[in-house]
This record gives C-alpha cells, structure tokens and sequence, in this order.
C-alpha cells in the first residue's frame, strides 16, 4: 500500500534532488559548506545546517549499530535468549512481565534496553549497551580513519554483503508457511491510508533518508569525483537501484512479517481451541481451526453460562490484526524480526546472518554521516593544517561516543525516539527546499545549465528543469504545511511508554525539558541558514564601511 | 511410611471424552482409606519424568491440576557468550586501528625525510625539481580540480544581492 506515494515521491523529489546535489559536489569541488558558499556567499548556513544535521544524526544513529552488535553477539546460544522467557524466582513459572508479553519483547523492553516508565526516571547506564556502543565508534573509526578514499573500499564490502544476505532470506521466507499472506497485503493499496497526509510525509521522508539528500555527504562524496563525470547517468541509476533494493527488501519484509502473522494467528487458534476443550472436556480432535466458529455458536447455545463465563478469555484471533500491528519503528525492528527468526529452523545462522546484514547497513549509513562532517572539517585550512587526518576523525569519534552515552541509560530509547522523529525531518525538508530554491532562483538555472554543459556535455532536458523548479519546491512547501497543521491539530507531543506491569506501551506526555530539547534540536539546524545570511551581510556591510572611510 | 499399592488402588472416577479424569488412591492395608491429597500431590511431583515417560507425554501434554510443574532453566555456562564474542571482535578492531594508524605515521615520516632530503639537495644545486608555485608538482594533485579563489569570488558581480 505504501508503494504509491514511494513511488510518486521518488520520481518527484527523490532523483531531480539527487542529481542537483551531485552535480553541485562535482562541480563546485567543496564540501557543503563551501559549495553553498561558492554559490551564494548569504547561503552558507545551508551547510552548516547539514552539517549540525548530520552531526545530530551520527550522535543516535550508532546506537542501532550498538543494539545490532548486541543481538548479534547473544545469536551464538542454543536456544536464542529470545526464544524462551526466563523463569521466575521459585521456578514455578515464567517471569510476570514477560508472561504479560512476549518473550521477544521481554528481551527488547528488558533485557538489552532495561527501560524505565517514563521518561522522567533517567536510571543507570547499562555497561552492556555502552560497550557495544564504544564498539560501534571504534568499527566507525576504523573504516575513516584513513579518510574518504579508503572508505570508498569499505563501503564495497559494505554494500554487497546486504545483497548476498537478503537472497538467501528472500529464497528462506518465499518458501516459510504464510509469507503470502503478508505479500497480499503489501501489494494491496489501501484508500484510506493514501488520504492520510501523514503516509506522504513518511513517504518523503523515506526517499531523503535512503538516498542521502540534504545531510551534505553526497556533495562531499562528489566533490572527489572527476569533473567530467557523468552525474546525470549516476543518479538516474542510483536512485533506480535504491529503489528496487528498497523494494526487494521490503518484500523479503513482508514475506517474513506473513510468516509471523500467520504464526501468531495459529497458535492464538490454537489456545483457544484448547482453553475450549479443557472447559468443555470435550474429546481431543472434535475442535479444529475449521470448524472453530461454527463449534462456539453451537457451545455458546447449549451452554450459556459457561460460555459466558468463559468468553472474556476468548479472544477473537484475526490475521489482518496481526499483519496490522505497527511495521515501522527501529525497536519494532528488532522485535518482529527476531520474533520471526526464533521460529525457523536453524534459527541461529539466520539470526547472525540478519544482524550481520543490519550492520553493514547500519554501518554504511555511519560512512556517509561522518564524512559529511569530517569533509568539511579537512577542508578548512585552519584545523587541516595543525592535525592529520586521524587526530580529527578520532576526536569526532571520541565527542559523540561519549554523548551517545545518555541513549545506554535506562531512559535512553525515549531520547532516542526524540533524536529521531525529530532531529532530521524537519531540518531536512527545509534544507533540501533550500537548496533547489537557491540553485534555481539564486544561482540561476541557466547558469546551472551551462555547468552541467561543460560538465557532461549536455544540457539537461525538461523533465529536470520542470521538477527543479516547480514540482519539487511545491511538493515540499505543501509537505510542511501539512507537518504544521498536523502538530498544530493535534496539540502537545506524545510518546509511547513502556509499563512494565501491563506489559505493553502507554501514551504519555513530554515534560517541558523534553519539549525543549525537541525545539532546540530543530531550531539548531533551521536557525543556521538565516543566521548564516545575517552574519554574512553583517560582514559585507562592515567591510563596506571599511573601504569607504578607507576611500 | 513405606506401604506398598496394587493397580486395583487406584480408582478412576469422572471420567470424559477429553481423557481427563479424578483419581484417589486407596490404602487396602489400613481398611480402604483414601491416601491423602498431599502425600499423593508430593509423590507426583518426585516422580513426574516417570509418569511422564510412561504415557510417552511431556510436562505440557499431560497435566496434572494444582501440581504446577518445576520448569529447568535453560543451561547458562560461567561466563555469558556474548562476552566472548564481544571481546574476539573489540581486539580484531583494536588490532585494526592500531596497525592502520602506525602505518600512517611511518608513511608521514617517510614523506617528512624524502621532503627534507630534496630540500637539501636544492641547496646543493643538484636536483632539478619541476616547481609550480613553490609547490613541487609531484605534490600537487593534478587530478582533482582547483577552484581558484580569485575567480571564485568574481561571482559575486553575478549574483544579486
């Protein structure tokens, strides 16, 4: 259902932005900061701002890196530590909390976060998840550490590795029971959710988080290519390529979360046909998934009562609820696939396989975000020249290595949701509208045009110069609104709790210091672009004044 | 207190479709008393894997009502295995870095000698060096475009302010 507005998306924003970041990198030979500054000297808070984004994303996103080294790590046990709750003190029965929930969850909630209620209780850092973490910076720095011409080398690995693995999952979860439920239903478009503005929005922001756009690491990641390269060809195939591996995965995805469903569905069929057979002692077998509703019609007619006494327990198992419940979410993440592994065969050689392939990519984006920053730190000859290479990435390391160590506390997964619903998105948006403004409008496209001509030898043709100007730009000024009149409707901001005596998320809302840690985060990167074009004609201005008392 | 029972002691009773049923068990050898509960209750529990294995069923197929069965925890070795693990990848990446940076620093070195060689050498008057600028053109990077900022800044008559 989401391939729609995916689609749409992509051929709107995703490769026109694409393009326009490539061939400014390739042609401006800078990182972000000072491409924006060659094109205009007011927009060089355009690369700052993607600079501080970049730098708020490389702070949290490590810590899924930490998460997956963690699950990783724990997939060398028969039976997987997910697979079964741990027992309770007298041994008589499973732990209570896990009782109430799954034993995935259990060891999600419990066991690798050890989250508290809320968010207030801040609680101890969890030494397991801070040495996984220290080990996730130490395998960043290891892949920069000699710059970006040898991560060019790691990221081959790093790339292809995800393909060999989602074959071999797409060839195992093609052929588990259930998978075609779940491809049925993600084929299935559904009306309703395509109305919703907030499917847009996600969608939007999928296309800029997989292709790159806006953080300033594909303009540093061009800007040592050759300059005759041909970026048009690139992105084209790049952003085709990004989607179909989106694709691909998604379906082994769903393949996977059919399984699951139709898993859970089971053996929900299955408790209540047993809870009906020991209440009704009725014989062994006379019960199956079959005939389960037309056999409690006939118990609930001739025995009322106890049906009736029976029936809260009863609970109504439904697939689509199953394949409903929520598919996105980094926790989510880790839940439903293990949740998915522990219940195929071998489960440990798929587990490893999964959280190997999760690296990489968790790595690979890793790559990109710390070259956006360091590209520019190397560029200014004011710190290049005093430190080499491996003093600056270690620094970089080492400063968000240490503040990523508030995301192990206890509380940390609810900074985290902050970091990451609200680090990126907006900034984004406004970056990348920014940037297509200022290539068009500022810089002007007829001397983009002209670039690109004496670039790649063509000029190019009217879809580029149509979306460039106008589709994109409206695209995202109406996502805003749309963002806006969102938060605006639906007044204060809520996150999902975890309660450990019901064993399940509560909505809650943030405390004011919460609220404004949010703001700050958002104002930081979008206050940098105008703050950027004050400073600058402060700067003309006084320099101005200089030269005519100097005259 | 040992006594010893026959089958015929055990009387079945309630029996339905489900296969469930009541059971007492009958001391004949002090006048067809019933055992009591819990002495019955204690001695299902010692020998639970016995009755078990006798019907070929598992603590999960074969339940007995208010006995709640002892569950084994699963094996746990002395230490966690994610430690070993953890610590065979944390030296494999420190052995990594720490090759990677020595390397680095013997190439600088070898890069500061040739440089302070070639400068004494010029003195001398005996090596010819192709100079661009001052800067030797082996060091410049011929590949990667330079922006030239005099050029550069010539943009500003274009754009509008």
């Amino acid at each position: 259902g989401f391939l729609i507005p995916y689609f749409i998306m992509l051929i709107a924003e995703g490769m026109p932005l694409l393009y326009l970041e490539l061939a400014v990198g390739q042609r401006m030979r800078r990182g972000s900061i000072g491409a924006w500054k060659i094109i205009s000297p007011y927009l060089c808070g355009v690369g700052v701002a993607s600079v501080v984004v970049s730098f708020f994303l490389s702070m949290y996103y490590n810590v899924i890196n930490a998460w997956a080294f963690w699950y990783l790590f724990h997939s060398f046990q028969d039976p997987l530590p997910w697979a079964t709750c741990p027992l309770n003190s007298n041994r008589t029965g499973y732990e209570e909390e896990c009782e109430k929930t799954s034993s995935t969850q259990y060891f999600w909630y419990r066991q690798t976060l050890n989250i508290s209620p809320s968010l207030e209780a801040s609680g101890n850092m969890q030494w397991e998840q801070a040495l996984c973490l220290t080990l996730a910076w130490l395998v960043v720095y290891l892949c920069i550490l000699r710059g970006t011409e040898s991560t060019g080398k790691v990221v081959y690995v790093t790339a292809s590795l995800p393909y060999c693995v989602l074959i071999i999952y797409l060839i195992r979860g093609l052929t588990l029971h259930g998978a075609v439920n779940g491809l049925v239903y993600m084929f299935t478009p559904k009306l309703e959710q395509l109305s919703n503005p907030k499917t847009w929005i996600s969608a939007a922001t999928q296309i800029f988080f997989s292709l790159g756009l806006g953080f300033g690491s594909l303009i540093a990641f061009a800007s040592y290519n050759e300059p005759t390269n041909n970026c048009e060809r690139h992105a084209i195939i790049v952003s085709l390529i990004n989607s179909t591996t989106s694709i691909f995965a998604s379906i082994v995805t769903f393949s996977i979360y059919g399984f699951k469903a139709t898993f859970n569905y089971e053996s929900c069929i299955n408790k209540v046909i047993l809870l009906l057979l020991n209440a009704f002692d009725l014989e062994e077998g006379s019960l199956t998934a079959d005939n389960l509703n037309e056999m409690k019609d006939y118990l609930m007619a001739t025995h009322p009562q106890e049906y009736a006494q029976l029936s809260p327990q009863l609970k109504n198992c439904s697939l689509e609820a199953e394949l409903d419940t929520a598919v996105q979410g980094t926790g989510l993440a880790f839940i439903v696939y293990s949740e998915a592994i522990k219940n195929m065969e071998v489960p440990q050689l798929y587990s490893v396989l999964y959280f190997v392939m999760l690296l990489m990519l968790g790595i690979g984006s890793m790559l990109g975000n710390t070259a956006a920053i360091l590209t520019p730190l190397t560029d200014s000859r004011v710190i290049a020249t005093r430190f080499p290479k491996e003093v600056i990435s270690g620094v970089v390391c080492f400063i968000n290595c240490v503040i990523g160590l508030i995301f192990t506390m206890e509380a940390g997964n609810y900074w985290f949701d902050i970091f990451n619903d609200y680090a990126a998105t907006l900034s984004l948006l406004l970056i990348v509208l920014v940037e297509t403004i200022a290539v068009c409008y500022i810089y002007g496209i007829r001397r983009f045009e002209k670039d690109l001509y004496t670039m790649i030898g063509r000029k190019p043709n009217w879809y580029w110069k149509i979306m460039w100007a106008f589709a994109s730009p409206l695209l995202i000024i109406s996502l805003f609104i749309f963002y806006l009149t969102d938060y605006i409707l639906t007044g204060t901001l809520q996150y999902q709790a975890w309660d450990a005596t019901q064993g399940q998320l509560v909505t809650k809302d943030y405390p004011s210091y919460a609220l404004a840690v949010i703001g700050l985060l958002v104002a930081a990167s979008t206050m940098c672009i105008p703050l950027g074009a004050l400073v600058t004609f402060i700067r003309k201005r006084l320099k101005r004044e200089r030269v005519s008392t100097v005259a | 207190m040992m006594s010893f029972h026959e089958i015929s002691d055990v009387l079945l009773c309630n029996v339905t479709d489900r296969v469930s049923f009541w059971f007492v068990v009958t001391d004949s050898s002090q006048n067809m008393t019933t055992v009591p509960g819990s002495v019955v209750e204690a001695a299902i529990r010692m020998n639970r894997n016995r009755i078990n294995s006798a019907f070929l069923l598992s603590d999960k197929t074969l339940q007995f009502l208010k006995i709640t069965s002892t569950l084994s925890p699963p094996v746990e070795p002395s230490t966690p295995v994610w430690l070993i693990v953890f610590g065979v990848v944390l030296c494999l990446i420190v052995a990594g870095i720490v090759f990677l940076v020595v390397a680095g620093i013997q190439q600088r070195k070898k890069k500061n000698k040739e440089s302070t060689e070639r400068e004494n050498l010029e003195e001398k008057g005996e090596v010819t060096v192709t100079v661009e600028n001052g800067i030797p053109c082996e060091a410049l990077d011929l590949k990667a475009g330079h922006i030239n900022g005099v050029f550069a800044a010539d943009d500003e008559r274009f754009t509008s302010l």
